[in-house]
């Protein structure tokens, strides 16, 4: 699925990187905390579904090599966010629907999840088993 | 690097992934060091007062040095578990500090060195060998 249909899905604004629309996106991943993210996410090309707008999303992003990041429920980082945004070519695109609508709709859509790191929290975190 | 600088944190991760690419270090090798090298950025600046970040780049492998001014941790085992954390709320407000930093260094990592000294400073050492096996996304990924 490319950004341009995404953005139609969702009916999302493109606030940067329109000139991107036709990059194909792989697959998505949603989360307001940038730890899971990067810890989580293990392919390229991932959309970043997210209602966390500091500079530090587009960084991740970049980091990450992430195909774009979909901001949800009106959600809009600062202009000098989507200025480095542009500067780092990661498309950002920003979205009314709230963040469970935006991934219902991709999901039926056909925008498969994206694939996951099993990380060792998950099998001996600190909590106390249960008695 | 200036701890608690917000604004620029993350940009000593893009420059060094910006390095290794033009140096032709193999992609997955850059990933890995970029994600590294962000969550020791983050470190830094959440948790000290600043520091330097050190990149060597070998024939066989890469690492970076992290090396801060304080406060130092008291319990390095402890830091290193997955979900520990001591972050404030303006962090956790951030979308980080869910003790997920010093494992994801370690799962992105082949070799993850902390010494730290409370009152003086830390000193994290990330090696990440340049071997076509190591590709997959490195010796932690499947966890069990």
């Amino acid at each position: 699925m490319t950004l341009r249909e995404i953005a139609r899905v969702v009916e999302a604004q493109f606030l940067t990187g329109a000139d991107l629309a036709d990059r194909e996106v792989r697959a998505a991943f949603a989360a307001d905390l940038l730890s899971d993210v990067l810890a989580m996410v293990r392919e390229e090309g991932v959309l970043l579904i997210t209602g966390t707008v500091t500079t530090q999303v587009v960084r991740v992003a970049e980091v990450m090599n992430l195909a774009g990041v979909l901001f949800v429920r009106g959600k809009v980082p600062a202009k000098a966010t989507v200025d480095y945004a542009a500067s780092a070519g990661i498309p950002l695109l920003a979205t009314e629907h709230l963040m469970y609508e935006t991934c219902g709709l991709l999901f039926a859509h056909g925008l498969p999840p994206a694939k996951r790191k099993r990380l060792p929290a998950e099998h001996d975190g600190p909590y106390p088993s249960p008695p | 690097m200036v701890g608690l600088d917000l604004e620029r944190a993350g940009t000593v991760s893009t420059e060094v992934q910006r390095v290794l690419r033009k140096l032709g270090v193999e992609p997955e090798v850059v990933r890995r060091a970029g994600i590294v090298c962000f969550e020791g950025e983050m470190n830094m600046v959440l948790y000290t007062p600043g520091g330097r970040i050190i990149l060597l780049v070998y024939d066989d492998r890469i690492e970076l040095i992290f090396s801060d001014f304080g406060p130092g941790i008291p319990d390095v085992e402890l830091a290193r578990q997955p979900g520990y954390s001591t972050a404030p709320e303006w962090a956790r407000e951030l979308g980080f500090g869910s003790g997920m930093g010093i494992p994801n260094m370690e799962a992105n990592s082949d070799r993850l060195e902390i010494r730290s000294r409370v009152g003086e400073g830390t000193v994290i050492r990330a090696t990440i060998l340049r071997r076509k096996s190591e590709a997959a996304g490195g010796r932690r990924e499947t966890g069990s």
